[in-house]
């Protein structure tokens, strides 16, 4: 019997492209099922390629749980918006947030998997990870 | 001789078309993680045994169509877990014909 997905450690997928995005969260969604919170983010605000501080932060809100969130991201920018957005959140949470070095669709994939377990964040991000050259 | 535990072992083959590709194997993994038990898998009876707890290890085996899966379970709900991932692969991972939403 699996837990609930309000215990699991939750996904975030952050990409420069909302269509890239919202792929790769179907893709989780359709092997994973409901398992596991999920929110995905992609584009600027003008609807273009890039990431938005903003909307990375309305997507961690929305996949919380006291598990915490793994957040997966897709090149530079991504990265570094991710880790803007953790600085502008609640202390409490910050170390409950983890963004993941794997590629994108794949570590979300195999993060939420991992989480859908109830394995812990640390856990979830490190196998993540595994898909990437270490 | 000391027998600490037995394993239960069995086996089921492949059927998939595309064999154990990242769907089934996500499936494999998530079945596996719902016991107690620790659970491995080999493509052959005498191994190598990974983890089929763990979904990197259990997406690089990439077992063909027609390959017979072994399963490898230890711990108090060692039987159902076994039973469970033969089950899931005798089914063909359930992939035919839709979704199966019946998922706990």
């Amino acid at each position: 019997m699996t837990r609930k997905a309000a215990a699991n450690v939750g996904v975030v997928i952050v990409s420069h492209s909302s269509k890239v995005a919202e792929g790769a969260a179907d893709m989780v969604r359709q092997m994973v099922g409901d398992a596991v919170p999920l929110a995905f983010t992609g584009g600027n605000v003008d609807g273009g390629l890039g990431t938005d501080v903003a909307a990375i932060l309305a997507a961690i809100d929305r996949a919380w749980t006291p598990a915490g969130v793994v957040i997966l991201v897709d090149l530079g920018g991504a990265e570094t918006n991710s880790e803007m957005a953790l600085e502008m959140i609640d202390e409490k949470r910050r170390g409950r947030v983890a963004v993941c070095n794997a590629p994108i669709v794949e570590g979300a994939v195999i993060a939420a998997t991992e989480a859908s377990g109830g394995s812990p964040l640390e856990t979830v991000k490190r196998m993540a990870e595994e898909l990437s050259p270490q | 001789m000391s027998v600490t535990e037995t394993p239960v072992i069995a086996s089921a083959l492949l059927t998939n078309e595309v064999g154990l590709h990242a769907r089934p194997a996500v499936k494999l993994t998530m079945l596996a993680k719902s016991f107690a038990a620790t659970v491995e898998l080999a493509l052959e009876e005498d191994g190598p045994w990974v983890d089929a707890k763990s979904p990197v290890k259990i997406m690089r085996v990439k077992a063909p169509k027609g390959k017979l899966l072994h399963f490898r379970a230890s711990g108090s709900d060692a039987d159902a877990a076994v039973a469970a991932l033969v089950g899931l692969v005798a089914r063909g991972f359930d992939e035919n014909g839709g979704e199966d939403a019946d998922d706990a």
